[in-house]
C-alpha cells in the first residue's frame, strides 16, 4: 500500500526489547481495589452502591452520567468498604471520588448479558452493548467507545483505522495483545467496522512490531477477509497521533478544529477492539486491561493483565519490584505520559504503562537559553514554531501565541525531545493552554454574571414600570372616582337645590 | 513552573555545547591549514583572540549576574572568538584580536542580552567595526609563508611580529585577490588581463593565496560545511540559496560583459564566500526561523555580496551582506509563517475535501 509522508517527527530509541518478549501474565488479587468514578473524559459516573454493599464481579457500580461518560463495573466480587476521596493517578495528584472494594476472593460473577453474534446482531444493539460495558478508548484518550461507534448517525464514514502503532518508547502491551490474542482482536475490529458501516479497515502497525503484523495477517488471510488490511507504517514518533496516522495512510489532512470523521475516517485503538470483542461475545464489561511495566529501575517488568482498581504498588511488587530509586515514575509512555504522584494510586482504564525511569538524579541542570536552532520546529509534526510560541508565552503574550498555533499543538513533546537547550517546551504550552482555559472560564463567568445582572436589571425595570403603571392606574382610578363622586355630589346638590327651589316655589 | 510536570521524560541528548563543539570540529581543517600557511604569527593571534573572547565572555556573564560555568562551557563564546580569528588578516597585531573579541562579545552579544538574544552576528560586527576603524591593519594580507618554508618566522619571532609589530611585514604584505582586482580595475585594466596574472583556480580552491586566517580555502570550507550538513547541525537552506543566488547573478552579468564582471568561479572561490555560507550565515540566532525564510535570507546574502563586491568601495562584501540580512531576519520571520497542520498558509482551517457530515434528512 502506498504510504504518505508526514512532516516532522522524531526517532526516539524504542526501548521495547525489555518487555516485548514477555507474555501477558495475570497477578494475584490485591487486598483492596480503588475504583475512581472518573476513568474517562466527560462527567464522572454516578455511584449505584453504598458502603457495606456486597457486589459480584462485573456488577454495575456506577452509571454513566451525561452524553460523554462511561459505566463502571466491579472488577471482582467483594464488599464495598468505603466511598470517598482517594488519590487518583493524575499529574496533579488531586484525589477524586473513589469506591473502595475489598475482594472476597470468590471471583463470583454477576449475571452477564448474553453473547451477541458479531455478524448478525443489529448494529444499534452492538453499540448499546459497548456503552453498557463501560468501554472507553484504551490508547489513553478514554473517550467512551459507544459514543464513537454511533458516529455513523452523524457522518458518512468510509474508513476505519485501527491504531496499533504504539509509537511511545517502552510500551509493548498492544504488541503482546496482537501477538497473543490476534483472533479476538480481529473479531473486535470486525464488530467496529460493522457498527460504523465502513467499507474498509486498515490496521496500522509500526514496522518495529513485525510479529504482531504477522499474527494478524495470518488470520485475515485464512479467513479470506479482504476488507481488513494490515499495514506497516514507519516507526516514527508520533505515528500514533490520530490525524497523522490518517494522513500517512490516506494522504488526507484533517482540517484544524475538525474530527477525522469530517473526512470520513474513524480511528480506534487496537486494545479497544479487544475489549469490544469481550463485551459482545462474552458479555464481559471492561474490568481489566493490559499494562506494560518497564523502565531502567524496574527489576523485571513485563506485560500484565490487571484488574482496574489495582494499586500500582501491588502491581509493581508482583512484577518483581524496583531495582533502585527511580528518577521518575510515569503513567503511560515517556513522551506524553504523566508523572505518577503516588504508588498507592490505582490502575484505571486509560493506563497502558507504568514506567520507572532511570536512577534517581540529584538535580537536572537548568535549561539554557533558546539559541533559535529551529530543531524544535523541524521536529514538530504540526508545523508549529515551538521556540516562537515559548518566547511569546514567556513574555505573557498568550493571545499572540494562539495566533501562531498554540491550540494546534498536540503536546507530543517532539520539540522538547530534540531541544539542545533542554527547554521544557511542552510545559510552557500546557501552562499556557491551562491559563487560557482558566481565562475562558473566567470570561465565561463574567459573561454569565453580566447576563444575570442584565436580566436582573431588566426585571427590576419591568417591575418598576409595572409599579408605576399600577400607581398611575390607581391614581387615575382614584381621580375618576373622585370626579364621579364630585359629579354625584353636584348632582345631589343640584337636586337639593331644585328641591329647595321647588319647596320655595311651593311655599311661595 | 519549576518542577517538571509534563513530558517528555526522554531527551535526544542534544546540547548547546555539543552543537557548538560540532561546529568547532568542522572548523578544524580550515583552521589547521590557515595556521600552517601563515605560521607562528597567525598561531599567536589565534590564541590571543580566543582567550580574550573567553575572558570577555566571563566578564560579561559576571556583570549580568548569570552563572558563569554553564554558560562559559556552552562553547558559544569560544566559537565566536574562533570565527572572528578566522576572519582576521593572519599577521594582524595582537590588539586587533583583543578589540575584535571585545566588540563581538560585549557589544554584539551581551549588550543584547547574551546567548540567543543578539540580532547581529557577533563575529561579523567585530570584523566590520575593525575594518572601518583600522582599515590599514585589516587589509594587510600576505602571501602564504608556510611553517615548513625556510623564511617563515620561528616561534619567538612569530610572537614578536604580533606583539610588537614587525619590520618585514610591510615589505611582504599586499592586498587580497579581490582587493587587487578592485584597485587594478580602477586603473582602467580589463578583467581578463588582471585575472590572468592574479587568479589561479587551483590555488584559490586549495587556499594557498593571500587572505584571512581561515577563509581562503574554499575546499576546506566546503568540507566543514558538508560535515555540518551530515551531522544536521545546519540545514541546506541557507548555504544552497546563498550560493545559488551568487552563481545566478554573477553568471548573468559575466555573460553580458566579461570585461567588467567576475564569473561565478572567482566569486565562489575567493574571499570568504563559501566559508561564510556554511559557518557565518547559518548562525542560528541571527537567521530566520523557517525554512522558507532561510532561503530568502540566504539568497539575500548572495545577492548583496555580489552587489557590494561589484559596485561598492569595499572589495569584500560578505560581512556587510550578512549584517544587512541579519537586520531583515525579524521582518522575514514576521511575513514568512510556517504551514501549520490542517491549516492554509494564511492560518485558516483547511476546507473539507469532501464533506462527510450527514445532512438532517439522511
Ligand atoms: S530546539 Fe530549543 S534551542 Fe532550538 S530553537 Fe527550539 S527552543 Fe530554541
Ligand atoms: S508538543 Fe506541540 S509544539 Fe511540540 S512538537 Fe508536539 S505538536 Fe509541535
Amino acid at each position: 500500500m502506498k504510504l504518505f509522508k508526514i512532516k516532522g517527527g522524531i526517532h526516539p530509541k524504542g526501548r521495547k526489547e525489555a518487555t516485548s518478549n514477555k507474555a501477558i501474565q495475570s497477578i494475584p488479587l490485591p487486598t483492596m481495589l480503588r475504583i475512581p468514578l472518573q476513568q474517562h473524559i466527560g462527567a464522572p459516573a454516578t455511584a449505584l452502591v453504598e458502603k457495606g454493599d456486597l457486589v459480584k464481579k462485573g456488577q454495575l457500580l456506577a452509571k454513566a452520567r451525561g452524553a460523554v461518560s462511561a459505566n463502571i463495573h466491579a472488577p471482582t466480587s467483594g464488599r464495598i468498604i468505603a466511598i470517598g476521596r482517594f488519590i487518583a493517578p493524575h499529574a496533579s495528584g488531586l484525589p477524586g471520588t473513589t469506591i473502595t472494594l475489598r475482594p472476597d476472593g470468590e471471583e463470583a460473577w454477576a449475571d452477564r448479558p448474553p453473547p451477541l453474534d458479531p455478524d448478525t446482531a443489529p448494529v444499534d444493539e452492538l453499540a448499546k452493548r459497548v456503552a453498557e460495558c463501560g468501554i472507553v478508548g484504551l490508547g489513553g484518550a478514554t473517550f467512551p467507545s459507544g459514543v464513537k461507534l454511533n458516529l455513523r448517525n452523524r457522518y458518512d464514514l468510509k474508513l476505519l483505522v485501527i491504531n496499533a502503532a504504539e509509537c511511545e518508547p517502552y510500551l509493548t502491551c498492544d504488541d503482546r495483545l496482537m501477538r497473543e490474542r490476534a483472533e479476538d482482536v480481529l473479531t473486535g475490529v470486525r464488530i467496529m467496522a460493522r457498527t460504523l458501516g465502513v467499507e474498509r479497515v486498515i490496521v496500522a502497525i509500526e514496522s518495529n512490531k513485525p510479529e504482531a503484523a504477522k499474527a494478524l495477517r495470518t488470520i485475515t488471510k485464512a479467513s479470506g477477509d479482504d476488507k481488513i488490511s494490515i499495514v506497516e507504517v514507519p516507526a516514527r514518533y508520533p505515528m500514533g497521533s490520530e490525524k497523522h496516522l490518517v494522513q500517512t495512510l490516506t494522504g488526507k489532512e484533517t482540517p484544524a478544529r475538525a474530527l477525522t470523521a469530517d473526512i470520513g475516517v474513524v480511528v480506534h485503538n487496537v486494545a479497544t477492539a479487544y475489549a469490544i470483542q469481550q463485551a459482545v461475545c462474552h458479555g464481559r464489561p471492561l474490568i481489566s486491561r493490559i499494562v506494560t511495566l518497564s523502565g531502567e529501575a524496574m527489576a523485571e517488568g513485563g506485560n500484565f493483565e490487571v484488574l482496574l482498581g489495582t494499586p500500582v504498588s501491588h502491581l509493581v511488587e508482583q512484577a518483581g519490584g524496583l531495582k533502585h530509586d527511580p528518577d521518575r515514575l510515569i503513567i503511560g509512555g515517556p513522551m506524553m505520559g504523566q508523572p505518577l504522584s503516588s504508588l498507592r494510586a490505582p490502575i484505571i482504564k486509560g493506563i497502558n504503562g507504568i514506567l520507572a525511569l532511570g536512577q534517581k538524579q540529584k538535580q537536572a541542570p537548568p535549561p539554557m537559553p533558546c539559541i533559535r536552532c529551529t530543531s524544535c520546529a523541524a521536529a514538530c509534526p504540526c508545523g508549529l514554531s515551538p521556540f516562537d510560541m515559548a518566547q511569546r508565552i514567556r513574555s505573557d503574550e498568550l493571545d499572540s501565541a494562539v495566533d501562531i498555533g498554540l491550540l494546534d499543538c498536540i503536546g507530543c513533546g517532539s520539540c522538547a525531545y530534540v531541544c539542545p537547550s533542554k527547554i521544557p517546551l511542552v510545559q510552557y504550552f500546557n501552562y499556557a493552554k491551562g491559563s487560557l482555559t482558566a481565562k475562558q472560564r473566567a470570561d465565561h463567568k463574567q459573561e454569565e454574571t453580566k447576563r444575570l445582572v442584565q436580566t436582573r436589571d431588566a426585571r427590576m425595570e419591568k417591575m418598576r414600570r409595572e409599579k408605576q403603571e399600577a400607581m398611575a392606574r390607581m391614581k387615575a382610578e382614584r381621580a375618576a372616582k373622585k370626579a364621579k363622586e364630585e359629579q354625584q355630589k353636584q348632582a345631589a346638590a343640584a337636586a337639593q337645590n331644585a328641591d329647595t327651589e321647588t319647596k320655595i316655589k311651593v311655599e311661595a | 513552573m519549576t518542577d517538571v510536570t509534563s513530558g517528555p521524560f526522554l531527551h535526544s541528548g542534544a546540547s548547546v555545547s555539543r552543537t557548538m563543539g560540532l561546529v568547532i570540529l568542522a572548523l578544524v581543517p580550515s583552521t589547521a591549514f590557515g595556521l600552517y600557511l601563515y605560521g607562528w604569527p597567525a598561531i599567536t593571534l589565534f590564541v590571543v583572540t580566543i582567550s580574550s573572547a573567553l575572558l570577555f565572555e566571563a566578564i560579561a556573564l559576571k556583570l549580568a549576574g548569570k552563572p558563569i560555568l554553564p554558560f562559559l562551557t556552552d562553547g558559544s563564546g569560544l566559537l565566536t572568538g574562533w570565527l572572528l580569528a578566522m576572519t582576521l588578516p593572519p599577521w594582524a597585531p595582537w590588539w586587533i584580536g583583543l578589540i575584535g573579541s571585545m566588540i563581538a562579545i560585549l557589544l554584539a552579544k551581551h549588550a543584547f542580552g547574551g546567548l540567543g538574544q543578539n540580532i547581529f552576528n557577533p563575529a561579523m560586527i567585530a570584523r566590520t567595526v575593525l575594518l572601518i576603524s583600522f582599515p590599514v591593519q585589516m587589509t594587510q594580507f600576505l602571501p602564504p609563508l608556510p611553517l615548513s618554508s625556510a623564511n617563515a618566522p620561528g616561534f619567538r619571532e612569530g610572537i614578536e611580529v604580533v606583539l610588537t609589530g614587525h619590520a618585514g611585514l610591510d615589505a611582504l604584505s599586499g592586498a587580497s585577490l579581490l582587493g587587487s582586482i578592485k584597485t587594478q580595475l580602477g586603473q582602467g585594466e580589463t578583467l581578463p588581463s588582471i585575472l590572468a596574472s592574479l587568479f589561479d583556480m587551483r590555488d584559490a580552491a586549495i587556499g594557498s593565496i593571500a587572505g584571512s586566517m581561515g577563509e581562503t580555502s574554499a575546499l576546506l570550507a566546503l568540507l566543514g560545511g558538508l560535515f555540518l550538513l551530515i551531522t544536521r547541525v545546519i540545514s541546506w537552506h541557507i548555504p544552497v540559496s546563498m550560493i545559488a543566488a551568487m552563481v545566478a547573478l554573477s553568471t548573468l552579468c559575466h555573460s553580458l560583459n566579461p570585461d567588467l564582471y567576475l564569473g561565478p568561479d572567482v566569486h565562489l572561490l575567493s574571499g570568504a564566500f563559501l566559508f561564510s555560507a556554511f559557518f557565518i550565515a547559518t548562525d542560528y540566532v541571527t537567521a530566520p526561523g523557517t525554512d522558507r525564510g532561510k532561503i530568502i535570507f540566504g539568497a539575500g546574502i548572495g545577492m548583496l555580496t555580489f552587489v557590494i563586491r561589484t559596485w561598492a568601495a569595499y572589495p569584500e562584501g560578505v560581512a556587510f551582506a550578512v549584517l544587512l540580512m541579519n537586520a531583515t531576519a525579524p521582518l522575514i520571520d514576521a511575513y514568512v509563517r510556517p504551514l501549520i497542520y490542517g491549516r492554509t498558509r494564511k492560518g485558516t482551517p483547511l476546507s473539507y475535501p469532501d464533506d462527510h457530515t450527514k445532512g438532517p434528512t439522511s
